[in-house]
């Protein structure tokens, strides 16, 4: 990097001052962030390319598992490539473990939990950014310090309330209790501190809009791209959650986890078919991440960032 | 914004554009209370559903929690409630099942999150290179973040299996033998762990690899300038600089290993499952809390797990807190 830089003054401080108005070269380097001045070596990608594998293989080896025979699975040398057993053993757990059902009250649960939340957190990561009211701060903290509380803590009588109110078993117990999260409202608030002009809620008072107003015409619009992250993530989160609904659901009426969980737990699992279970609760997943990786990816940084 | 709010409607300011010209003075007052009625209660009704639903599902039962763990609750009988003071918590305190689950638990806490870290911050500094499909990295490392707890568990069961496990099978193909995994107090911990790094090391390095590049370039320009080395510059110029970063990440890898579950209870599955191993080697807190309230159905002594849990994430935060501030004070 020395060599490029047109700027040899010793001092740090200097050195960006002279970089503002600077050569073009200069400012995309800025542009790229810190330490990305260095071209990879064969080493790096190597190294990459293992972590790779390792990340993507378990995934890969569960398609493997989940089309061929438990006996095949279990040899004393193991099947590397796919086999022709798929769709029976597809069926085979569609059958014992409800997986129907599991899957539409997967979608439910998940859908349900991924419109409140982007709706209530980023009302409330608005107020937070841009609204003046006394306590902000406090309450700000407050939200934050929720997040180091964990489930375990409140399941025993979040048991004892949702019996109690007729909601043992039911998809409602699941949901209610994560309709809205403390890292969701502290993600909107970041993102609107930033996204949203002053200005432009004002234009919007100065022409007679209220608030509920100024947050449908003028808010949400610029929310919007936070809140498409946000939702991918809630709903990952909603989809893969296992404590709480495994303790709070039972065999008759379980999400895709939950069933999951109790298909292996059977009284001789047959790991085939149980791989062909884990391999649809994790298939539609995988779809969004391959769409939306970059998003993804994307949000938990700029997440990561401000945090 | 101070300076326009009050002015909307107020008497004497500028009307807005749809407000009528022509107002009586008691309605005007009354539209200018509205507005500011609206401003003032406003941002209270946006934040409101937060704080409701975490008392109620949150804060509520917690403090419950607290209450059922001096009472005998039992799974068949839901409504019965009985008072008997302390005898939940000296019934775990002496249970050395109990003291075996606070050990696993923080013995796979730290063999789980320290080489996550490390591991994370190796990679976050590869991907922050100049790399050919940099995003196509980035999101084949987070993709086991996309994998269920209870689908990676599973897996990697197959994995660590002692009879036509992978691992197994591997292992005798480079002629180091086999190992019975699940069974071995060390070796199911470590199984634990590997699910556990899996699954998380790829988020990690990209809260780590966020962070990296929000550190300004002119440090490292000047660093080097100054003849410092690439690794001089990682060791002097990110890692200070990352410092918040790797403390947030200790905190919540901190916390999210004290909730361990489904790991410990899918590795063998079944009856095995819910009690960590036929000798309780690799069961955590989470999953004795489980087996207390729902396999064996005394919820009392689960409430009293659970708040011997809430006492040791305290212990641990105060631990964090000494070591942290002993860490900003050498390196001040």
């Amino acid at each position: 990097m020395t060599t490029t830089s047109p700027v040899t003054a010793p001092d740090h401080r200097q050195a960006s001052r002279a970089a503002v108005p600077g050569t073009p070269s200069r400012r995309s380097r800025f542009k790229q962030g810190a330490g990305r001045q260095h071209h990879a070596g064969p080493f790096a990608y190597f190294a990459l390319a293992v972590v790779g594998i390792g990340s993507l293989f378990p995934l890969y080896w569960t398609l493997v598992a989940a089309s061929r025979t438990q006996d095949e699975v279990l040899d004393t040398t193991p099947p590397f490539v796919p086999g022709g057993n798929l769709f029976n053993n597809l069926e085979a757990a569609w059958e014992q473990a409800h997986l129907g059902k599991a899957i539409w009250n997967t979608l439910v649960v998940s859908a349900s939990i991924t419109a409140a939340t982007l709706f209530f957190c980023t009302l409330a990561g608005y107020a937070f950014a841009k609204m003046r009211f006394k306590g902000r701060g406090a309450l700000m903290t407050a939200v934050v310090a929720t997040l180091t509380i964990p489930p375990q803590l409140s399941v025993v009588p979040l048991f004892m309330m949702m019996s109690d109110i007729g909601w043992g078993g039911q998809l409602e117990s699941v949901i209610f209790p994560t309709l809205v999260s403390a890292f969701g409202v502290f993600f909107m608030r970041q993102y609107l501190s930033e996204a949203l002009p002053y200005e432009l809620i004002e234009a919007g008072k100065v022409d007679g809009a209220n608030n509920l107003r100024v947050v449908w015409s003028i808010v949400l619009p610029v929310a919007r791209p936070a809140m498409m992250v946000l939702g991918m993530l809630t709903f990952v989160q909603a989809w893969n959650d296992f404590f709480w609904p495994y303790l709070a659901l039972n065999q008759e009426n379980p999400t895709l986890q939950v069933a999951l969980g109790q298909l292996s737990a059977s009284y001789v699992p047959d790991q085939s078919i149980v791989m062909a279970g884990a391999l649809i609760s994790t298939l539609p997943l995988l779809v969004v991440f391959v769409v939306f990786g970059k998003r993804i990816v994307g949000g938990i940084m700029s997440g990561a960032v401000k945090g | 914004m101070a300076t326009s709010i009050p002015a909307r409607g107020a008497p004497g300011s500028k009307p807005g554009r749809r407000v009528p010209k022509a107002m009586s003075p008691g309605r005007q007052a009354w539209r200018s209370r509205l507005w500011r009625f609206d401003d003032k209660a406003s941002p209270y009704a946006y934040i409101a559903p937060f704080f409701l639903v975490f008392g109620a599902f949150g804060l509520y039962p917690l403090l419950y929690t607290g209450w059922i763990a001096l009472h005998r609750v039992e799974m068949i009988s839901l409504d019965r409630t009985e008072w008997v003071g302390w005898e939940n918590f000296s019934r775990i305190l002496q249970d050395p099942e109990f003291w075996t689950t606070v050990g696993n638990t923080f013995v796979i806490g730290v063999i789980s999150t320290v080489p996550q870290l490390l591991v994370a911050l190796g990679l976050a500094h590869l991907l922050n290179y100049k790399l050919r499909a940099s995003t196509f990295w980035r999101t084949v490392i987070l993709t086991p973040y996309a994998t269920s707890v209870a689908s990676a568990a599973l897996v990697f069961a197959l994995v660590f299996r002692a009879d036509g496990g992978l691992l197994n099978w591997a292992l005798d193909f480079i002629g180091l033998g086999d190992t019975n995994w699940a069974n071995g107090h060390w070796s199911s911990k470590i199984a634990i762990s590997v699910i556990v790094i899996w699954r998380w090391t790829g988020y990690n390095a990209l809260i780590y690899l966020a962070a990296m590049q929000a550190v300004p370039s002119d440090l490292y320009e000047a660093a080097s300038l100054d003849g410092a080395s690439r690794w001089q510059q990682f060791r002097n110029v990110t890692i200070p600089a990352l410092r918040p970063t790797i403390l947030f990440t200790i905190v919540i890898s901190t916390i999210g290993s004290m909730q361990l579950f489904g790991e410990p209870l899918l590795l063998e599955g079944g009856t095995i499952g819910a009690q960590g191993g036929n000798e309780h080697q690799y069961e955590t807190l989470s999953v004795y809390l489980y087996n207390y309230g729902w396999k064996l159905g005394h919820l009392g002594p689960a409430a009293a797990v659970a708040w011997a849990m809430l006492a040791l994430l305290l212990l641990i935060a105060a631990i964090n807190w000494l070591v942290g501030r002993s860490v900003r004070k050498t390196s001040a």
